[in-house]
């Protein structure tokens, strides 16, 4: 088993609505994943899905080989830290800790008490009176101690300060290292995930638009920029374009090597690419209409 | 997870328990005192008028505190399921808690199960030590009212024995089902304060009669089982009810004639011994003169007519056959709601 998550065709309909439609992806161990798009892309709803907290309309998915909260077991080793970092605000942190400590297996006690000390939280406060980063900071917590093999963030910087938001994913890198983890990340800013990931997922308009390495990603993306022209090779796909009356530029995902010396060609930074892929209009449409 | 619902359930339970506490130290404090009160005054009261008197004069001393006591055995299940149950779940989903709940490694039908096992059964506890408290403190009470306003009658029935504790569980079951559905604790608490009041009037005023067989008679009309006599001088009716017999719930009640027919009673009655102006205060009555009513002329003459009143009835003791009909039938709802909860939250929610 080296797939932290596998989905086939799968897809998620909201009444007539497909919050993600036929999504195919093959995730392999060890991994940081940034899953990256704009607000209402299927974010959330791809990693509900691989946490078992709602059902495929198609498809299917499979998260570390089973089935998501198939049973106590698969639920003990994927942990969550769900959008918005919710705790409760009536309990203690300690009451937190106790929490996942009676709920989970496999819970690290000595490393959640270590971690609330290192973050200079005491057990006795309440959580409904923590800022958001140190609320995210506890759901950081319980993710991490429950020992899971995968931990999945939705958005757990997207309300935090840029402070917080580097004490946040600087606390999770640490953790990463230290315990071997897998781990899904998502955002809707790619700076947060540029220093973080290594492996990136751009989701526009409910469907997987590219998935990879990020350094693979980054040596197969070019930007060309030279005189008018509006088709390119076969082997060079489009990603985003954009023309002048003389002047023609293309961001093109291409294994080979770019040959052409009417070409100027240049690096594509990460958060270039993700800018391409979410900004990238379907070929057929005139350029003139959109413009 | 039995730990973190008692943790979450903490406040709310020391509100209604703490409540119950103070209620019960009240009637533990005068609870002796009433029943010895009650028991020395039947014992000096000696003939059948003085004692019946005296437990009228006995009630009415105490019927502010008893329909109070009453109306809180009434009152808890809906409490119970406004405060207890609607909040239970509805405020999970509202605050995204349950996104925490859910992955820890627990199923959510476990967390539902011990949501639902650990909080139900301290509804029923509550309104079984409610119940109970306020029907140890009443006994004298109600023996003292027992021919005028038995526990059989609809509003007492249900203060009685162990149906609240089935309203306690179906109002529970309710609320909970609700904060499922709406997602939104106020929502739910306000709907579950509808139905459940909606739910405890259909069964009071259409069901609760059908649950058993009831008796049927036909007795005589006399002074004794009158409960009320009708007479409307502008149209010229005359109509009078009966009771069927002591500590019974009476469902229907129809004046019948020498032949078994339904009839009303003749206009001349009214011009004739059963006269006003001594017009039928009948012992529903608290302040009557006993020995008031219609004169015993009045019942010779119905009697010689041949008219009957023609009753159906609940005799007292049907009281527990009816008691555990109408608790299974709330159990039953129980179950039903609990069901749909699981359901509906490992299918639907997310």
């Amino acid at each position: 088993m080296s797939a932290v998550l596998q989905a086939e065709g799968l897809g998620k309909r909201y009444g007539k609505r497909w919050a993600l439609a036929d999504c195919t992806l093959d995730i392999p161990e060890g991994r940081i994943v940034g899953l990256v798009g704009p607000n209402g892309a299927g974010k959330t709803t791809l990693l509900n899905l691989a946490v078992g907290q709602i059902r495929p309309t198609a498809g299917s998915i499979r998260v570390l080989g089973g089935v998501p909260a198939s049973g106590p077991e698969q639920l003990a080793k994927v942990g969550y830290v769900a959008q918005d970092t919710p705790t409760y605000s009536s309990l203690s942190i300690g009451d937190h800790l106790k929490l996942g400590a009676r709920l989970n297996p496999r819970w690290d006690d000595a490393f959640a008490r270590e971690r609330i000390g290192r973050l200079g939280l005491g057990l006795g406060h309440r959580a409904g009176k923590l800022s958001g980063g140190q609320r995210a900071q506890l759901a950081l917590t319980l993710g991490i101690a429950k020992r899971p093999e995968l931990l999945i963030l939705d958005e757990p910087v997207a309300a935090l300060d840029p402070l917080a938001r580097r004490e946040f994913l600087q606390g999770l890198m640490e953790a990463v290292a230290e315990h071997s983890l897998s781990v899904v990340l998502s955002s809707h800013l790619v700076s947060d995930l540029e220093r973080t990931c290594d492996y990136l997922i751009v989701l526009v308009d409910s469907r997987v638009r590219v998935a990879g390495d990020v350094d693979e990603l980054l040596a197969t993306h070019h930007r060309l920029s030279g005189p008018r022209r509006d088709t390119l090779p076969e082997d060079q796909h489009i990603v985003s374009e954009s023309h002048t009356d003389r002047q023609s530029t293309f961001i093109v995902r291409s294994d080979g090597p770019i040959l052409d010396p009417a070409w100027t060609v240049g690096q594509v930074g990460l958060e270039d690419l993700v800018l391409a892929y979410m900004t990238a209009t379907p070929r057929r449409p005139t350029l003139e209409a959109i413009r | 997870m039995i730990w973190l619902t008692l943790r979450q359930f903490r406040v709310q339970a020391a509100m209604v328990f703490g409540g119950l506490a103070l209620l019960g130290a009240a009637l533990a404090a005068s609870g002796p005192g009433l029943s010895g009160r009650y028991d020395r005054g039947l014992a000096a009261c000696g003939s059948r008028d003085a004692c019946s008197n005296f437990s009228r004069m006995f009630f009415n001393d105490h019927q502010v505190q008893y329909g109070a006591l009453l109306g809180l055995v009434i009152l808890l299940p809906a409490v119970i399921g406004l405060f207890w149950g609607a909040p239970l779940i509805a405020r999970e989903l509202e605050s995204g808690t349950h996104r925490l709940a859910w992955n820890q490694s627990i199923t959510r039908t476990r967390w539902l199960a011990v949501k639902l096992g650990v909080v139900g059964l301290a509804a029923m506890v509550a309104a079984g030590l409610a119940v109970r408290a306020a029907n140890w403190w009443a006994a004298p009470l109600d023996e003292a009212v027992a021919d005028r306003f038995p526990r059989m009658a609809p509003v007492a029935f249900s203060a009685h024995g162990i149906v609240p504790i089935g309203y306690a569980a179906f109002a529970f079951a309710l609320g909970v089902t609700m904060g499922v559905l709406t997602r939104r604790t106020l929502t739910a608490m306000a709907i579950t304060l509808v139905v459940f009041v909606g739910v405890q009037v259909a069964m009071l005023v259409w069901v609760r009669a059908h649950l058993l067989p009831a008796e049927r008679a036909t007795v005589p009309i006399t002074l004794e089982n009158l409960s009320q006599m009708t007479l409307d001088q502008g149209s010229k009716v005359m109509t009078v009810q009966t009771d069927a017999e002591p500590g019974a719930w009476t469902i229907t009640n129809h004046t019948v004639d020498a032949s078994g027919r339904p009839a009303g009673l003749p206009a001349s009655l009214m011009s004739g011994p059963c006269a006003p102006p001594r017009m039928a205060p009948g012992p529903q009555d608290p302040n009557a003169d006993p020995d008031g009513g219609p004169s015993k002329a009045c019942f010779t003459e119905i009697a010689r007519l041949g008219y009957k009143q023609r009753v159906t009835f609940h005799p007292a003791g049907h009281f527990w056959p009816l008691q555990w009909a109408e608790t299974g039938l709330f159990a039953a709802l129980t179950l039903g709601l609990s069901g749909f909860c699981f359901h509906w939250t490992r299918r639907r929610v997310s």
